[in-house]
């Protein structure tokens, strides 16, 4: 390979579905997975005479996604008929916005694997409404089409091509959808098509300033396929290049089960997609008023969260990235760390990150389903500190609590888990195994000192576990001095 | 009672009230001069639907219920206008023919609310583009005074009804003079509202920004009437107007003295038919007998007006048809083999020559390299139509013209000349691409033809129309 010698530019264009209750234009349901066609009405359907009504909801989350981004919110824009015929496609246009999208600017800040943030520049974000779904099930009566989707409020950031690898496309989309995640406007989910991505990708010689030809690789439909296709495609460019040939501009669809591009139209048959104003709509007017209403009403994004959390709780850099990955994560964290004041953040980190998602990723399930909530959580933790248990036995109870609704308390007190740390009951305990073994002593005294270990182990099995650890240590060392 | 006919809706509305005539007998009485008529006017008549909501008024009536006062008062309705059940709208196209709205429109549910009857639905051009009502899957209208004649377009059968008395009230769409010009042609009045004044949800587009439901009646009164029916905000149309609906029919009491009417030069060209000048002359002298003060004045950018106007009509009409690709509704070609050909055959089947032609001048005009030099520009000159209308009205209240320029010619005189029957549009056009209201009432005949005078006057200002349209009627007769 001498890939060194080339490089890639890729810009973005993602689709997110936005988290309305109702559609762009009407007042349908969005909801995903009803009977086909049965969140439909004269407006979705494009039957003749309905007219589109925007969704007021739908721009406040476009708008919130827009400021996340940091993107400048156009006072005005205007909303535009993009016109094709397709079956999925009612009204034989799709209303999108063209020449005054709602948002130019921008950026998102891709984490990238070395540590380092790479800022990717935003062109513009434009809402439009998405288009029904075509099943080409093969039967005698052909293709179906269930419109359910066919108005479901969409954004589309398009990115500068800034992209110079899969890795910062996997990394730009990684934040794009944590962030979209955060702001609660898009469930994120590429696998049911709520976020969608096509990439523009060329190749040119290292150094060069000219842009080589580019091609759209579009039905990237989980962050696997944008890197697998976008490195697909760029071996491929780079092949047809160093073999004389000349790279066509193209849309090319990925073909996820057998791995390869297919080209699905190239330039000469291109729509000319006619955008015009659609005169069904006044201009979208978004006043500084409602801009500030919405910026007020923003949480924190993930990146300032994560230096917070560095800050605040003097966790590492590592421990933070994992809690602020999802919202609802570094929400729990939080809590939790408020609830338990006694308690180390740290302490609290390593547990959600070790025992907490552990439990999450075998039941397949959010942390906001998850029975032992923030409280129970640290009732666990107020045990440990008080000295009631010890840390291993709080691993048993906290197991416990993922299977009853019961507190730390109540399992302990039921279990008969108290740590017991009356000297007098546990001396007696430690005399009674020293006594017991004659041939371990010896060879204690006789310089082997991980026999120590032994003593411990016989008293923490005549308790079940329950010995308070550090004092039978104390007790032991004394004992057997 | 044959002369039942030829009373006013706002008489008919009376005569309900008091009890002196049933419903069901206006509606019989019309249905039958319907039954009778030879002008093709209908498309579909709804005789029993429309008998028994007349049965229903009548009951409610004698149980003394309190009734609106247009209740049991018929009318006719476009066919681009939908109602839901079986009755089609067919926009007097093939490709609707059966097309059954699972709707109402909002001027319908407006209607029902007021418990007028809807006797059918008229004939019209195809999907609303034609000035001769030729264009019509279901063949002409005759016109009511000549049947050789065209009764003018695309609100053809609408007026040729209410002309012919086969109801006393009609609604029509007007998109660039739609309304207005059948209504001259026709000798009736006829109203395009103000743009926003009553919501187009329901009514099938032809150019969305253009487009305007409004009245036609034999007198005045009655479109006042009628118009305070169906105008009023609608929030499923956002470019319905939030502003406050007048009192249409009190609007027609006031006096004239004082009123500042226009008379645009571009409107009284040398061209301008002589005979025609002469009936329009004669209702300014009569304006300024009521009182009025006329004032010659300028509407500069009028003769880019109809270049403007088929650009963005056709532009928006491209996209409003696309809809019908024989997917979901409408007409399906049998022929059709792949996706594409079913688009081309069911389409090339189901439109007629006219709409086609208009299809493809808004395609062209909306293409990639030629967006700009079109229809950027026919915009530019709107913005520019709409300013000469604002300047007019800081000086004047009103702006009277001939609402066409000449009365109604063969059927088939322009049948290899398009363009010059889209010249006939002259005087109407720039009404709908400013958005501002505009009536033709009857100007008297010209050879035994009714011609039309237009009023024109400020946004949402239709009172002022009314009352000095009402005066003007009342000198007529």
């Amino acid at each position: 390979m001498s890939d060194h010698a080339w490089e890639a530019v890729i810009g973005l264009e993602v689709h997110a579905q936005l988290k309305t209750r109702t559609k762009t234009f009407c007042r349908c349901s969005t909801h995903f997975g009803d009977e086909p066609n049965s969140n439909v009405c004269p407006v979705c359907l494009g039957l003749p005479g309905a007219l589109p009504v925007l969704n007021r909801e739908a721009v406040t989350m476009a708008v919130k996604a827009a400021l996340a981004f940091g993107a400048t919110v156009n006072e005005q824009s205007i909303f535009a008929r993009k016109n094709y015929f397709y079956p999925d496609l009612p009204k034989g246009y799709q209303i999108s916005q063209y020449e005054k999208p709602f948002s130019s600017g921008g950026a998102v800040d891709a984490r990238l694997e070395d540590g380092t943030t790479k800022a990717i520049r935003l062109t513009r974000i434009h809402m439009e409404e998405d288009a029904g779904k075509s099943l080409h099930v093969i039967t005698e009566a052909g293709t179906a089409v269930d419109l359910n989707r066919c108005g479901t409020p969409l954004i589309e950031i398009v990115s500068e091509p800034d992209i110079r690898s899969a890795e910062e496309a996997y990394a730009y989309l990684y934040r794009l959808r944590q962030t979209l995640l955060y702001l609660e406007v898009c469930d994120g989910n590429m696998e049911e098509g709520s976020l969608r991505c096509d990439a523009n990708i060329s190749v040119r010689k290292t150094g060069a300033k000219e842009l080589g030809t580019r091609t759209e690789v579009k039905n990237l439909n989980s962050f696997r396929g944008v890197e697998r296709a976008i490195n697909f495609e760029i071996e491929r460019q780079i092949s047809v290049l160093e073999s004389g040939g000349q790279v066509n501009q193209e849309t090319l669809l990925w073909d996820a089960e057998r791995q390869v591009v297919r080209s699905m139209r190239s330039k000469e048959e291109a729509n000319d997609y006619r955008y015009f104003p659609d005169p069904d709509l006044l201009p979208l007017v978004i006043d500084r008023a409602w801009i500030e209403e919405i910026r007020a009403s923003l949480c924190e994004f993930p990146a300032a969260r994560e230096k917070r959390f560095v800050e605040q709780y003097s966790l590492p850099e590592y421990d933070a990235n994992v809690l602020t990955a999802a919202k609802e994560v570094a929400d729990y964290f939080e809590q939790t760390v408020k609830l338990a004041r006694a308690t180390e953040p740290k302490k609290v980190s390593n547990w959600i990150m070790s025992e907490v998602l552990a439990v999450l990723g075998e039941k397949n399930i959010e942390i906001t389903a998850f029975e032992v909530t923030p409280e129970r959580l640290a009732g666990l933790f107020e045990l440990i500190d008080k000295g009631t248990i010890s840390g291993k036995i709080a691993k048993k109870v906290f197991d416990e609590m993922t299977r009853t609704e019961a507190t730390a308390e109540e399992i302990v007190e039921k279990l008969g888990l108290v740590q017991i740390s009356d000297e007098d009951a546990l001396k007696a305990l430690v005399d009674k195994v020293v006594s017991n073994s004659p041939k371990q002593v010896e060879e204690y005294k006789s310089g082997k000192e991980k026999v120590f270990g032994y003593f411990v182990g016989q008293v923490m099995r005549e308790t079940r576990g329950k010995a308070n650890p550090q004092i039978v240590n104390e007790l032991l060392r004394k004992v057997l001095k | 009672m044959s002369d039942l006919r030829n009373l006013s809706a706002s008489e008919l509305s009376a005569k309900l009230s008091s009890g002196e005539l049933t419903s069901r007998r206006v509606c019989e009485t019309f249905l039958s001069a319907i039954e009778q008529d030879s002008h093709n006017c209908m498309i579909s008549v709804r005789k029993e639907e429309a008998l028994a909501e007349a049965d229903q008024v009548d009951r409610a009536r004698s149980d003394g219920e309190k009734l609106p006062a247009t209740a049991g008062v018929p009318l006719i309705v476009k066919d681009n206008i939908v109602i839901r059940g079986k009755l089609p709208t067919t926009c007097a196209s093939k490709i609707l023919a059966n097309f059954a709205s699972p709707y109402d429109a909002h001027v319908v549910e407006k209607i029902n609310e007021a418990k007028m009857i809807v006797l059918g639905k008229a004939n019209m051009d195809e999907f609303a583009m034609g000035s001769s009502n030729e264009n019509s899957a279901f063949g002409p209208v005759h016109g009511p005074v000549d049947p050789e004649r065209v009764p003018g377009g695309s609100s053809g059968g609408a007026a040729a009804a209410v002309a012919l008395k086969l109801a006393p009230l009609a609604l029509g769409s007007d998109t660039g003079g739609s309304i207005r010009q059948p209504a001259a042609l026709c000798g009736v009045a006829g109203l395009k509202p103000t743009y926003g004044r009553v919501s187009r949800y329901g009514l099938v587009a032809f150019g969305s920004s253009l487009d305007q439901i409004g009245p036609l009646a034999r007198r005045v009164k009655d479109a006042a009437l009628l118009l305070s029916v169906v105008a009023g905000h609608d929030s499923r149309d956002s470019t319905s107007a939030e502003v406050q609906v007048p009192d249409y029919q009190g609007a027609l009491d006031g006096g004239l003295k004082g009123l500042k009417i226009g008379l645009p030069a571009e409107y009284f060209p040398d061209s301008l038919d002589s005979r025609v000048r002469e009936k329009v002359d004669a209702q300014v002298e009569k304006l300024e007998s009521l009182g009025a003060e006329t004032e010659n004045i300028s509407l500069p950018h009028t003769e880019y007006a109809i270049a403007a106007y088929y650009i963005i009509a056709t532009a928006e009409a491209s996209a409003n048809l696309a809809r019908f690709d024989g997917v979901r509704y409408g007409h399906r070609s049998s022929e059709s083999g792949n996706l594409i050909e079913m688009y081309r055959t069911s389409r090339n089947e189901g439109f007629g020559a006219e709409v086609k032609r208009r299809i493809m001048l808004g395609t062209y005009v909306l293409s990639a390299g030629y967006y700009d030099a079109y229809y950027l520009k026919a915009q530019k000159v709107r913005t520019l139509i709409t300013r000469d209308f604002t300047e007019a009205f800081k000086k004047v209240d009103l702006i009277l013209t001939p609402t066409t320029p000449t009365p109604a010619w063969k059927i088939g005189s322009f049948e290899d000349d398009p363009v010059s029957m889209y010249l006939q549009d002259i005087f109407t056009v720039t009404a709908n691409l400013s958005g501002v209201p505009a009536i033709s009432i009857p100007a008297g005949t010209v050879d035994g033809l009714p011609v039309g005078v237009q009023l024109i006057g400020r946004h949402f200002d239709e009172s002022t129309i009314l009352k000095a349209a009402g005066r003007l009627e009342g000198e007529v007769q």
